[in-house]
Order: C-alpha cells, then structure tokens, then sequence
C-alpha cells in the first residue's frame, strides 16, 4: 500500500487535545480491541449475519477515524456500507486486505506512541 | 460557571469510544457515568440523576433510536438533553435523531472544541428550563403545572365534575386592625402553610387566595375518585391544624383564630383565564358561588363547615353531618339545603 497508514494531523491533534500519555493508552485499548472485532467479521460473515458483519464494520471505522488509521478506516467503511457480499470469496479477500491495513496501522502507532 | 461539575452519561457500546469521550467530559470539568449499550442506560437514568446524555445510536441490545423514543415518552426523563455522537452515516439518521428529541448531533471522531460548545449550550438550556420549571411550580400548583406540561397553555375551559372550598379566617379585619403589619403577614404565612398542607395531602388545589381567604378545588385540573370525601377530610384536617396552632398563639398570649370553611360539589368549568401574558387556573360556575356562600353563612350559622346537598350525598358513613335544613342564601335564586360537618 502506499498510502501512509496514519493521517498524523489527526494523531496530532488527538494528542493535543487529550494529552500524549492518554493517547496512547488509548492506542493500546484499540490494539487489544479490534483483533475482537475482525474475529466478529469473520463470524459475521461465517454465519452470513449482515447485520452483525455491518455492526462490526461500522466499530472499527469509527475507531480508526479516531486515530487517523486512514486506509483501515477506508476499508472498514467500504465494508459498512456494502454489507456481506453475495460472493463470500470477494468478502474473504476484502477481510484479508483489512487485516493487512489493521497490521501496518497497528505498527505505526505502536511506533508513535514509543517514539 | 452555570454548568460546573454537571453529571452526564455516557452511553456507546465501543470501549474506545467510551474512554475517549470519558476523556473529553472529564477535562471539561464534568463528572460521568458509563452505559454500554441502551438498555444500561435506560436503568441508570432510573436510578440517578443526569444532567445530559452523550448517546451512541449504533449499539447492540437497545439502539440509540430506541433510547430516544423511550425518554421522549418517559415525564421524569424527556427533558433530560441529549447529545447524539455517531459515526453513522447519512442525512436521514441525523434527522431522526432530531426528530425524536436529540438536542444535537455530532459525528464522530468528535470534535473536542465543538463537544465543549454543544455540551456547554445544552446545559444551558436545561438550567434555564429547570428554572422556569421551579417558578411555574413557585406560582401555581405542582399539578397546574403537571397539567401544563402535557396538555400545554391554552385559554378557556372545559366541564368537570369538583369540590369547591372557600376558606378564611373570621374576624380578620379587626385582627388586623389589633396588632402589626408584621406580625399579620407572619399569621397568615403559618395560615396558609398549614391550610395548604391540609389540602394539597388530600389532593386539593389551592387556586386563589385573597387576603385571608382561599378558595381549593378537588377533581381538577387532575381527577379525583372521590372529591366531595376528599374535600370534606380535608377541612376537618384544617381545622385541627388551627386548633394546634392556637393552643401555641395561647401560650404567647395572643388570640385564638377560627376559620369558616364553605364546600359545594357539582360541575364547573375549569380551565385557564386571562390573557397570552397572565393567566391563572380557575373554576367558574354556580358550585363556586354556592361554595363562597356557604363560607359566608357559617358566620350566621354559628358552624365551622358547611356543605351543600351534593357533597352530602357522596360522604361515607365516616362523616356526621347535621341538616340545617333549607336556608335562603344570598345570590342563591332558590333555598338551599345545607350541611352542617360535625367537628370533634
């Protein structure tokens, strides 16, 4: 991917306005959670629950618009909005982009809360 | 500040969220509770009170809409301000969110600067509103005000079926004229303590008063099961108050005070009379004038209440009263049977 993982202005301005060492207690809130709700949307889309795949979806884009993780926020949004694909596969491979974006977001904010 | 140390609730089902916006409100000086999802929050409205509610709408077990709908349909919680914060997209869900009472939207991530104006504005409103509440409630009648609330402020009135009380002191004039100001203003404030406490605990409504007089009525603008018994236990309760109360005017050398009090019962209209700016709750027809007139007659009478036929017939067994016969009242175009209560 290209795109830089994080948006820094608003990982700036989060800071700014919470304070650093809250951010970044905040970060790690958000790294235990959202394994949990890529679990759901695997379950979700196991099950072939829709409403559940969109709940889940909807969660981790407000959480990654909370900290700027752009191109998950994109992905998860994306997912939100179409719901459960009538071809399971198209969903498998979006699933794996998403954990791909939640990985490198994931690292980069470890890295700016460490850094 | 108005809204210093404010008590909100904060309800989203996200752990990320909750922190954050727990953050936000503990920096702006407020203190919080958490919700996880509707149905907690319902609950914890309640069991405490908040000032405003931060409320998600996507949330398992009980959405945000849900919520909404519930605490517009609930008295002790409508007014209660509500800020929705959502990343939920779409103009149709902000404008049902508003439509069913949220006082403002924010989409999330929430704008820290935009939060602090919008939780500040909303706390504003409901002390004004509060406020307001506490002088209607100061200048009428927690029910006239109940009233209010849900059928709103209109002229005009309509039929119901009450117990009309008039009620003052005898010989006040040459009270007055006995003693100061001071301590006549101080009499009547401990008067109509005790003839409100008397009234109001037996559902009455003290909707006038005059100098020493006042005039209550039991069936409106709340219905009463049993007005007439409702009225009548409640005089007899008044005028064991001014017994208490005088036994401590005797121990400060001052005069005993005797009340008369005059009930009818029948149909009045009762509504709201005035202008747009000063209106006040008040019953009309003939029962009023009997009741002001039996009032009148317990002077003569040499009786402390008097009742007309009508609240007679709907007393239990409970109640003695001595039949005066038919008096020739004035004002009244026919004789009148009259009550006399027994007092103990």
């Amino acid at each position: 991917m290209s795109e830089k993982p994080i948006d820094l202005t608003v990982y700036a301005e989060l800071q700014a306005t919470t304070g650093p060492e809250f951010t970044f207690e905040l970060v790690k809130t958000f790294l235990e959670e959202a394994p949990g709700m890529i679990a759901e949307l695997r379950s979700a889309r196991a099950e072939g629950d829709n409403e559940k795949f969109q709940r889940a979806a909807h969660s981790l884009k407000s959480n990654a618009n909370t900290f700027g993780a752009v191109a998950l926020a994109a992905l998860a949004r994306k997912l939100e909005l179409q719901g459960l694909d009538v071809d399971p596969l198209r969903d498998e491979a979006a699933l794996a982009e998403l954990e791909a974006a939640h990985a490198s977001a994931a690292d980069a904010l470890m890295a700016l809360g460490n850094g | 500040m108005a809204d210093y140390g404010a008590r909100l609730l904060i309800v989203d089902d996200n752990k990320v969220n909750r922190l954050l916006l727990s953050r936000h409100i503990e920096l702006l000086g407020h203190r919080f509770a958490l919700a996880e999802n509707g149905r907690i929050a319902l609950e914890k409205l309640q069991s405490e009170p908040f000032d405003l509610l931060l409320l998600d709408i996507e949330m398992p077990e009980l959405d945000g809409f849900a919520v909404l709908e519930q605490l517009k349909a609930d008295r002790a919680l409508r007014d209660i301000p509500v800020i929705v914060t959502s990343s939920l997209e779409g103009m149709e869900n902000i404008v049902r969110c508003i439509g069913l009472g949220a006082e403002d939207y924010l989409p999330k991530p929430v704008n820290s600067v935009l939060l602090k104006a919008r939780i500040g504005a909303s706390l504003e409103k409901k002390r004004l509103r509060d406020e307001q509440r506490e002088l209607v409630r100061r200048f009428a009648t927690p029910e006239v005000e109940q009233d209010l609330q849900q059928s709103g402020f209109a002229l005009g009135g309509k039929r119901v079926h009450v117990s009309i009380m008039f009620c003052d002191i005898r010989g006040f004039t040459a009270l007055c004229e006995s003693q100061p100001p001071e301590e006549t203003i101080e009499l009547l404030n401990t008067y109509y303590m005790l003839m409100f406490d008397a009234i109001g605990g037996h559902g009455g409504v003290v909707t006038m008063m005059i100098g020493d007089g006042l005039m209550a009525v039991f069936g409106a603008p709340l219905p009463l099961d049993d007005c007439a018994n409702s009225a009548v236990t409640a005089s007899l309760e008044m005028l064991e108050l001014i017994e208490q109360f005088n036994v401590d005017r005797s121990a400060a050398g001052k005069a005993p005070i005797r009340i008369g009090i005059g009930i009818a019962t029948g149909e009045v209209v009762a509504g709201y009379a005035g202008t747009r700016q000063r209106a006040t709750y008040t019953c009309i027809g003939d029962t009023v004038n009997l009741a002001a007139r039996l009032e009148n007659h317990t002077k003569a009478a040499e009786r402390c209440i008097l009742i007309d036929g009508a609240t007679r017939d709907q007393l239990g067994d409970g109640v003695m009263v001595e039949p005066l016969g038919e008096v020739m009242i004035k004002g009244m175009a026919a004789a009148v049977d009259v009550f006399a209560v027994e007092t103990a």
